[in-house]
């Protein structure tokens, strides 16, 4: 190879989509790559994080991804003082996330694993009782969340203001829920990270122990010994299912054939059976449904809670395989036994020695893991739901003023030029005036949705400039998949037979015709029997899991959620081919084997 | 049920843990599993008293000791003569009555003129050398009452194979020492037959199972005449890791007209099929896993699909013995290499898996 040539291109001579011209001003100036550092820029490894961002940002939608990197970086750098990482380094090139972690220069490692030891080790040894209270803490955040509420300025101040001697206005209470609305948004990512990456690395540590035992062991088995069954994750689910089933035993079928989720209800209405069944799919909504088809990075997810037809349609679909006789629920008591036998197979295969080790490894793996599972449901999904909530009101509110066109337009704005909007409307309503911005706005927006969607129509590069000789940070491993060999398969990926490689993501060799997705949005377009080939799955497609032959995506280590998901569905995975979804077309035939990790395109 | 005397026949399932100084290894092994209700073709031991009253009644032994007591181990033309002396004795005498009735009414409560396979089974072969094992005959499609007399004196006489006895001469084992068992067994009608090794017999890697399986009767498998599709199944999860294929050319089959086994072509399109489907794979994994388990230590396993029986009962095992050569290593890598607690998350942090290139 030429050692002057990069694997791959540095971001200054990456072209800009045609249409796409002045993206730049999308985004901050500190996620650009400014030629003022091309040099530390270009001597940089970047990897395009599309498993949590694989479509490109409204500029909104980056405040998801400040928070979330900088909570990531502040516990490894500031809080626990992780021997070998910092935090991970982030820059947008046309609408796309790259990441590139931060490692801790060789000559510190050493000095930080004693704060490390005894910071981190609080944790683990506190485990019980810290995750507790991180769920008091997260709820109490959640419930502040719900409780904002955007008011339109009155005409006139009420005249208890002026009687009382309040001496301040309305637009005070815009700005305290605004500000509020992001500050919680920024600490529910804090406490995100809190336990995160302690948990992986717990995980990491019976995982190496697991392969060093026993070399050829597959991915799969070691997380079957660490998975719990009962992870809230699955319960939005599960109250599908139950509300299916009750259905079916109380004989209320029909009223299922109507199409719109309020026609349905109307049905159920007329009947005592009825009104039980509408109770307990109120009751299921809270907390339930705030559960996302996405992944609820972006302003354009949907939540379950906000769509009734999307739970409704799932819904639809297991209340006919129950009618066809199936059983739905997961056989829970079954995984468990399955788990410990697992768990007691390979621990007989030890001396005596190794089965101590193993079993102070296994336990804090399970002690950990519940976290690494169950604060996806309580962040992304729940809190994130909220919040989303919480900001499409305002923008709603802020297009009644005039601001802009479409209810979800102010995610064109970013998050401080929302709050500059709030003053242009808070000042033009004190002064009397036009609010300026209702000049501004419609335009400059339509101009960002057009850049918006010249960038979405292309795929992003899956890196940039050179990667390291050896990937060594823990997490980009753990996370992302990223690992020297993944590298090596983008590169090579142009030059083969039809056979894309992957991770052995879960076990099972299928063939069947391609279902190419690229937003949850098509979820719908899947038919029985189908492989789904997507750049990144998410929990809360569960449902057409049991619909689909297998699943394939480009991204994704061996704990990312489609790996996760597809195991405890019995599917054969495939995950981190690196460009599947791109390489793949709808129709094609595929077969895909989760043993050996690889999908072939069969014509 | 088969008819046994209890003295010189003993059937499968009358045969337990404490009977191996009388049926030998083999025998030994198939009525475990017999009784484990593991799946095995019904069968009968002649047990060592049976080979015992032949020596006692014709003065054989002291004819044996005269022949060996001159013998000398680094002569191997002499240790041969004096072995093919005594394999000629022991066949040239007539049976003593009761061991041959014995023998003849079990055979005959298999059913009339019923194919077996007549095996030796020895007193010695839990000896760590594997290959002694392999020194006793097998006869198979043997068919009617005087073929299977015959046999089992020919199983007899194969005690004193030249290299058996060169072997004990080598190791000092008295050649006394040493009894004859012999299993009647009813002939498996192989559709697809082979070995399962609940190790890796490459590695050592106990996490795996080994199969190598091919058309017909397993012999041809474990003679090296065919290269047999290979599967390796992990045995925890019972999945299959590894396929090879191979050109599997020829089969052997029993004959029923000629009454005894022939090879045969393969035709075309069956060569190169699987000659096992993913369930039966995953059938004889389960079998060797739980033979394994029985036996409590990793195992080396002959099976057979019987193309008589239905699906789902047509696996047997034919045999199960220890397996000798990675059962005896000490494994690596020493537990003691992994830190614990705090310092094995540090450790795993500073070392993440897959930092590494893979070779």
């Amino acid at each position: 190879m030429d050692a002057m040539k990069s694997m791959f291109p540095s971001a200054f001579e990456v072209a800009t989509p045609k249409g796409a011209e002045g993206w730049q001003d999308l985004y901050p100036y500190y996620t650009h790559f400014l030629p003022q550092r091309r040099a530390q820029d270009d001597a940089t490894f970047w990897f395009c994080n599309s498993q949590h961002w694989p479509t490109p940002f409204r500029p909104f939608d980056t405040v998801m991804l400040d928070f979330a990197i900088k909570g990531l970086g502040q516990y490894n750098t500031r809080h626990l003082l992780v021997p070998p990482a910092n935090g991970v380094d982030y820059r947008i090139l046309n609408g796309y996330v790259y990441f590139s972690p931060v490692a801790v220069p060789a000559e510190d490692i050493e000095g930080r694993v004693p704060q490390f030891m005894e910071r981190a080790g609080h944790y683990f040894m506190n485990w019980g009782d810290l995750y507790a209270k991180w769920k008091d803490k997260v709820l109490a955040k959640i419930g502040e969340l719900d409780a904002l509420n955007f008011e339109v300025l009155p005409e006139v101040e009420p005249l208890d203001v002026v009687t009382g001697g309040v001496g301040l206005d309305s637009t005070n209470q815009l700005f305290d829920q605004y500000d509020k609305a992001i500050e919680l948004a920024y600490k529910i990512w804090q406490h995100h990270f809190e336990f995160l990456n302690l948990g992986y690395a717990a995980y990491l540590d019976f995982f190496g122990f697991m392969k060093g035992q026993f070399p050829s062991i597959p991915d799969q088995a070691i997380a079957k010994m660490v998975q719990g069954v009962d992870s809230e994750l699955f319960r939005p689910d599960d109250e599908i299912k139950k509300l299916a089933r009750l259905a079916v035993e109380k004989g209320l079928t029909a009223a299922f054939d109507h199409d719109s989720v309020d026609a349905i209800l109307t049905a159920l209405q007329t009947s005592a059976e009825g009104k039980a069944w509408i109770a307990q799919w109120d009751a299921a909504k809270d907390p339930w449904f705030n559960f996302t088809s996405g992944n609820g990075f972006y302003s354009t997810d949907k939540y379950w809670i906000d769509h009734l037809d999307i739970p409704m349609g799932y819904l639809k679909d297991y209340i006919q395989r129950v009618q066809d006789g199936e059983e739905i629920m997961r056989p829970t008591a079954k995984l468990l036994a399955e788990r410990d036998r697992i768990t007691a197979e390979y621990r007989e295969m030890m001396d005596d020695e190794a089965q101590a080790i193993f079993d102070g490894k296994l336990g804090l793996a399970r002690t950990v893991f519940p976290y690494v599972e169950d604060h996806n449901f309580y962040i992304e999904h729940w809190a994130l739901g909220v919040f989303w909530r919480k900001m499409r009101q305002l923008s709603k509110l802020l297009k009644d003023q005039g601001f802009w066109e479409n209810d979800d337009d102010m995610f064109f704005l970013n998050r401080n030029e929302v709050r500059d909007v709030l003053w242009d409307y808070s000042a033009g309503w004190a002064i009397g005036v036009p609010y300026r911005g209702t000049a501004v706005w419609p335009q400059e927006i339509a101009r960002r949705r057009k850049i918006y969607e010249a960038l979405a129509a292309e795929s992003p590069l899956p890196a940039l400039n050179n990667p390291p000789e050896v990937i060594t940070e823990p997490f980009t491993i753990m996370l992302w998949g990223i690992t020297s060999d993944a590298i090596d398969r983008w590169v090579n990926a142009g030059d083969d037979d039809g056979a894309l490689k992957g991770m052995a993501g879960s076990p099972g060799v299928v063939e069947g015709v391609a279902r190419v997705l690229r937003s949850p949005d098509q979820l719908s377009e899947l038919q029985k029997g189908e492989i789904l080939v997507t750049p990144v799955t998410a929990p809360s497609w569960a449902p057409v899991f049991g619909k689909i032959g297998a699943a394939v995506t480009d991204i994704g280590g061996m704990m990312s959620h489609a790996a996760i998901v597809c195991r405890e569905y019995g599917l054969p995975a495939v995950t981190g081919t690196g460009n599947a979804s791109s390489r793949i077309k709808t129709g094609m035939r595929l077969r895909v084997d989760g043993n050996a990790g690889t999908v072939t395109i069969l014509d | 049920m088969i008819q046994t005397d209890g003295t010189y026949t003993l059937a499968f399932p009358q045969i337990g843990k404490g009977d191996l100084a009388r049926v030998g290894g083999k025998c030994a092994s198939l009525g475990e599993m017999t009784q484990a209700g593991v799946a095995v073709p019904p069968g009968f031991a002649v047990t060592t008293d049976g080979y015992l009253a032949m020596l006692d009644k014709s003065n054989l032994r002291a004819e044996i000791e005269r022949h060996l007591a001159s013998v000398d181990v680094e002569d191997l033309d002499s240790l041969d003569r004096a072995a093919q002396a005594i394999r000629i004795r022991i066949r040239s005498h007539r049976m003593p009555e009761a061991v041959e009735t014995a023998i003849r009414t079990a055979y005959a409560s298999m059913g009339a003129d019923t194919p077996v396979a007549v095996r030796s089974s020895a007193t010695a072969e839990d000896l760590p050398d594997a290959s002694f094992a392999g020194q006793q005959d097998t006869y198979l499609w043997v068919r009617g009452a005087d073929a299977v007399v015959e046999k089992v004196r020919d199983c007899w006489a194969s005690l004193f194979a030249t290299r058996a006895v060169a072997y004990r001469e080598k190791n000092a084992i008295p050649h006394i020492d040493v009894n004859m068992s012999v299993g009647v067994q009813k002939m498996v009608n192989a559709r697809a037959a082979g070995v399962a090794m609940t190790l890796d017999p490459g590695t050592g890697d106990r996490t795996r199972i080994v199969i190598d399986a091919s058309w017909g009767l397993g012999e041809m498998v474990v003679s090296g005449v065919v290269t047999p599709d290979n599967f390796s199944v992990e045995k925890v999860l019972m999945e299959i890791i590894d396929r090879k294929i191979s050109d599997k050319h020829v089969e052997m089959i029993g004959d029923a007209e000629r009454g005894e086994t022939v090879e045969r072509e393969v035709e075309a399109p069956r060569r190169t099929a699987p000659c096992l489907t993913d369930a039966q794979v995953i059938a004889v994994a389960q079998l060797a896993k739980r033979l394994e388990r029985l036996n409590g230590c990793p195992q080396d396993v002959e099976w057979a699909i019987d193309g008589d029986l239905p699906d789902g009962d047509n696996l047997l095992a034919l045999q199960s013995r220890p397996e000798t050569i990675w059962s005896q290593k000490k494994k690596a890598p020493a537990a003691s290499a992994y830190a614990t607690g705090m310092m094995g998350i540090v450790n795993t942090l500073n070392n993440p898996l897959g930092g590494k290139k893979k070779a």
